[in-house]
């Protein structure tokens, strides 16, 4: 029975980055578990379109197929989601495909998100520790607040919340709500708060948090399940008081 | 500062639409219900207002300026946004979209609404109830109207909302929810005074 059993792809393909998006359509036979990359490998064994003419295997990203490296989100039956874990048996049919409209598209599925790379170098999205002399142990970060930083730092710059949001488009610099999130969370690791002035003024500069429109479509989207709502609000009160600072002048910049 | 100009922009954008331009709205809200006791209440009230001191400053800093910045700015924000409620069609993103929608409605209106009563004042009009009632004497334009105060009404009490959460004030999800039921409450009661005192004039 199963055998004769089939699975509809339509899938938005795109030659070059400066080519025009077209569909193409396939018909897959039916393999128990499938999830959308097992589909798109069989795509690639044996790249035949559902009007049965030869054609390019289609393109795409990924790398660790458990939903924890963020480099094969794609738009899936309208909402962006890793492709790893969108299994087949839990989607509608046809299943489309469509590659992140929010990044420039490299080929297909397969996008360009540089520009999520280049936001973490200037919100400064590490702790620096190096100096020319051995620095010695950082102050202890409390177990608790170890726990719930952790759920921050499951971000993995898939993209997802930015696809998501309406306020990160082409006519907008907004950098997005995971980059928001991730201030927060080196901000609040007791080493990575000496330097938690820099972060908040990089996050409030053009395109910064105040972008961000409040339509919480990043928490529903988020697949790590990551707070970026309550993080941007977070974030908001600490711009507040850091705006006040640089204007008035401060002596706390850092504690 | 320099580079800090958008988030200045934009935490001011904020600020105006409920100080000054929201507590305006209240009052003005308020002062016209006096319509519901009465032509001579109304007259007296509006009165009250139009013999304040220093009535131009008032008007230009604490209405005119305000409202063309929160409206200019509001303009650009409302069009930067490529709206997808049909994608996510959760209570806040529809919130988003609404309070877009009507800032243009409330924009469109209010600029009528100046032209209407204000500068026909300017131009030697007696801006009293006998005015209103004359716009209201046309169905249309009391349906207009309505349509005009409830879309004010809401943008100003979703933009409440917004404010609190621009600001840090809420943060936590449950701060946040039990504001949604807070600004609503404002959104119900506020358009209830701005309804009552346009079907007075009726």
């Amino acid at each position: 029975m199963s055998e004769n059993k089939t699975v509809r792809f339509i899938i938005t393909r795109q030659d070059t980055m400066n080519s025009a998006p077209y569909e193409e359509e396939f018909v897959l036979p039916y393999r128990p578990n499938m999830n959308v990359i097992s589909a798109l490998m069989e795509i690639q064994r044996n790249p035949v379109n559902a009007k049965g003419e030869k054609t390019t295997p289609v393109a795409w990203d990924s790398n660790c197929l458990e939903e924890v490296c963020g480099a094969c989100s794609m738009v899936v039956n309208g909402k962006p989601r890793q492709a790893c874990t969108a299994l087949i048996d839990k989607l509608e049919q046809p299943v489309r495909l469509a590659p992140m409209s929010t990044f420039p598209v490299v080929r297909d599925l397969q996008i360009d998100r540089e520009r999520m790379f280049d936001s973490m170098k200037r919100i400064k999205a590490w702790i620096p520790i190096d100096g020319t002399y051995e620095l010695g142990p950082g102050p202890r970060m409390p177990e608790r607040k170890r726990q719930w930083a952790y759920e921050l730092s499951k971000c993995m710059t898939c993209g997802v919340c930015l696809e998501a949001c309406p306020n990160v488009n082409s006519k907008s610099d907004f950098i997005g709500p995971a980059f928001i999130s991730l201030v927060r969370l080196f901000n609040a690791h007791p080493t990575g708060s000496m330097n938690r002035d820099e972060r908040l003024n990089a996050l409030m500069g053009d395109g910064g948090l105040q972008d961000c429109g409040n339509s919480q479509n990043c928490v529903q989207a988020c697949p790590k399940g990551i707070p970026l709502t309550t993080s941007i609000a977070a974030m908001n009160r600490a711009a507040t008081v850091q705006s006040f600072r640089n204007f008035f002048g401060s002596d706390h910049q850092v504690d | 500062m320099a580079d800090n100009r958008e988030f200045f922009y934009r935490r001011l954008h904020s600020l105006l639409g409920v100080i000054p331009v929201g507590l305006f709205l209240t009052q003005h809200l308020v002062v016209n219900h006096f319509a519901t006791k009465g032509e001579e209440a109304f007259n007296r009230a509006a009165g009250v207002m139009e013999g304040l001191p220093f009535r131009y400053l008032l008007e230009t800093f604490v209405i005119f300026l305000p409202l063309l910045f929160h409206a200019i700015y509001g303009l650009y924000i409302a069009f930067t946004a490529k709206n997808n409620i049909g994608r996510f069609g959760h209570f806040r993103n529809v919130m988003f979209f609404l309070q877009r929608v009507s800032g243009v409605i409330t924009l469109v209106f209010i600029a009528w609404h100046v032209w209407e009563t204000r500068i026909q004042a300017a131009l030697g009009a007696e801006v009293d109830f006998q005015m209103m009632a004359d716009v209201f004497s046309n169905p249309l334009m009391v349906g207009f109207y309505i349509v005009g105060v409830i879309s004010t009404v809401f943008h100003f009490a979703n933009g409440l909302w917004s404010f609190s959460v621009s600001w840090g004030l809420t943060i936590s999800p449950r701060s946040q929810r039990i504001m949604t039921y807070v600004t609503m409450v404002v959104f119900v009661a506020l358009s209830v005074v701005g309804v009552r005192a346009i079907l007075a004039f009726v």
